[in-house]
């Protein structure tokens, strides 16, 4: 790839399409067009062997049956299957749910319209490193608990919760586990032979593939059960109608194929480019970085920048594409909710940027990011007033601040 | 988000950064908003013996309209006398830089500056007299 300004750094918000996989697509809108649901003739036969085939991509990049893979329109859409269609299939065995407060909004909201409908919902706070505590969850269940939601990697803070022993916990009370895997396909092994896991979420997009695709594993043995929120032709078992998009699929196919087979290579180069940008980081004083760096992807570097407010290092910035918190909240001026969640204050909650690495950025880009932030982070100083009294040495959290 | 060319200008190049001698009788400080809620400005006036102020700065932490509107006033109340500089109004902030709606609070903030700027030099000069 050319350099092209500004630097992408957003990888966690979305990938570009894999040239790959853009190749492999095109020929499903113009030539194999057909529907995969006509059984009639070869249109349909071919758009249902490439449906299938990337099916088999699917499953074997997580190590699951390909009958067990739901074609949905994207991550939110599986939340929204999982949860709300687990919910509703065993709600006569109880109305308690469980999540985190740090899980993406598809899975809080889809969580709340619960809420609306009658169930009773707990969102655990993480630790301070922002995992989830075992023994926090452990005590949270309850004899009526039927549904637990816990995310793989987390998409602000990029922590990965240890979903082997929470899965485990769930087997042993009898609790259906599901998991938002949307940032995880690609820069963590997953095998849902052994994993605990009954339900999980995937997005083509967060992997070099296209958006408005996504998947949802539904675990055979022991078979877990769904309500259906989409009616209609009966695709997908019934599960989740509507005409597949065979061109969609086929580049979720190609992307989870490319994942597999290059995922160790690109995780390390990546995470020798994290380390490059996280020193160079640290070399700015009050600089603290958001969530636990050992249990965490290397794609993510999320740091809060003491001092300096959020937006307004957005806008120095503006030669990378980052993001101040996540993408989806970006427009409102509520601090994170995540980094809230973990106990940072409001002022390096809002002073925070997410940093994202991916396949395509380089040690240049990381060299001119590093030296940029240095720059900027010290042009925003010398106009704070929050820096002034901390070089003056002045306990900003002691001063008791007129409210507007 | 997308800014005006205005809160561009300002943020870029920030007019009358600095700080002036807050023991200094004839400066007024003012420091209005907080950490939590994103901005913090502080605003100071340095009137000379005829009641007009020569100079000012100001420091702030917060968003592009925030520096822009702190930026701005700083430029407007030099060379005006403490009750004019009193007249100046959010509204002619916001419409001088084109604020979004969102932002209209920044606006809010510059003005609740210069008062407490105006304020704090006002309480000084009361305690001077009171002392002489």
């Amino acid at each position: 790839m050319t350099a092209r300004m500004p630097i992408y750094l957003d990888y966690s918000a979305t990938t570009p399409v894999d040239k790959r996989v853009a190749a492999k697509m095109i020929p499903f809108l113009t030539e194999d067009f057909g529907n995969a649901a006509s059984r009639s003739h070869p249109y349909g036969w071919t758009a249902e062997k490439a449906v299938e085939n990337a099916r088999d991509e699917v499953a074997k990049l997580v190590h699951a049956d390909p009958r067990e893979i739901v074609w949905t329109s994207g991550a939110t859409e599986s939340n929204n299957l999982a949860i709300k269609g687990a919910a509703h299939f065993y709600q006569d065995k109880g109305k308690h749910i469980i999540t985190m407060q740090t899980e993406h909004k598809a899975v809080i909201d889809a969580f709340r319209e619960l809420e609306r409908q009658g169930f009773e919902a707990t969102y655990l706070a993480p630790e301070a490193d922002g995992l989830l505590s075992l023994d926090k969850f452990r005590a949270a269940i309850r004899p009526d608990t039927v549904l637990a939601s816990v995310m793989l990697v987390n998409n602000e803070i990029g922590v990965i919760q240890d979903i082997e022993t929470i899965g485990n916990i769930c087997r042993e009370n009898g609790v259906i586990f599901h998991v938002d895997a949307a940032q995880a396909t690609g820069k963590v092994h997953i095998d849902l032979e052994k994993l605990p896991v009954d339900l999980m979420s995937f997005s083509a997009h967060k992997t070099y593939g296209p958006k408005g695709v996504g998947a949802l594993y539904v675990r055979r043995k022991p078979r877990v059960r769904l309500e259906a929120q989409m009616h209609g032709g009966g695709h997908e078992r019934g599960l989740r109608s509507g005409t597949l998009a065979t061109h969609q699929i086929v580049g979720m196919g190609e992307a989870f194929r490319i994942a597999r087979e290059e995922m160790d290579l690109e995780n390390a180069r990546i995470r020798r480019l994290r380390d490059r940008l996280l020193a160079g980081l640290q070399e700015i004083d009050e600089t603290y970085v958001n969530g636990d760096l050992k249990n965490r992807v290397p794609h993510n570097l999320n740091i809060s920048f003491n001092y300096v407010e959020g937006e307004s290092l957005i806008m120095a910035v503006k030669d990378i594409a980052v993001s101040s918190g996540s993408a989806c909240t970006s427009a409102s001026l509520e601090p994170s909710y995540v980094l809230r969640a973990i106990g940072r204050s409001d002022e390096l909650a809002h002073s925070s940027i997410r940093f994202s690495i991916g396949r395509f950025t380089t040690e240049e880009d990381v060299d001119y990011t590093i030296e940029l932030m240095k720059s900027k982070i010290g042009k925003l100083r010398e106009l704070s007033p929050l820096w002034e009294m901390h070089l003056d040495g002045v306990d900003i959290s002691k001063v008791e601040w007129a409210a507007h | 988000m997308a800014y005006s060319d205005k809160v561009l200008d300002h943020y870029e190049n920030p007019r009358n950064v600095g700080a002036l001698d807050k023991n200094d009788p004839q400066v007024g400080t003012g420091m209005v908003g907080a950490p939590a809620c994103g901005d913090v400005m502080k605003l100071q006036i340095k009137v000379n013996d005829d009641g007009i102020i020569e100079d000012a700065k100001f420091k702030t932490y917060g968003c592009g309209s925030a520096i822009a509107s702190s930026s701005l006033v700083t430029e407007w109340i030099k060379g005006k006398t403490l009750d004019q500089v009193m007249e100046i109004k959010n509204s002619d902030i916001a419409q001088e830089l084109a604020l979004p709606p969102v932002k209209i609070h920044c606006s809010v903030l510059a003005e609740d500056a210069i008062r407490a700027a105006v304020a704090d030099l006002k309480s000084k000069q009361t305690v001077a007299s009171e002392v002489a």
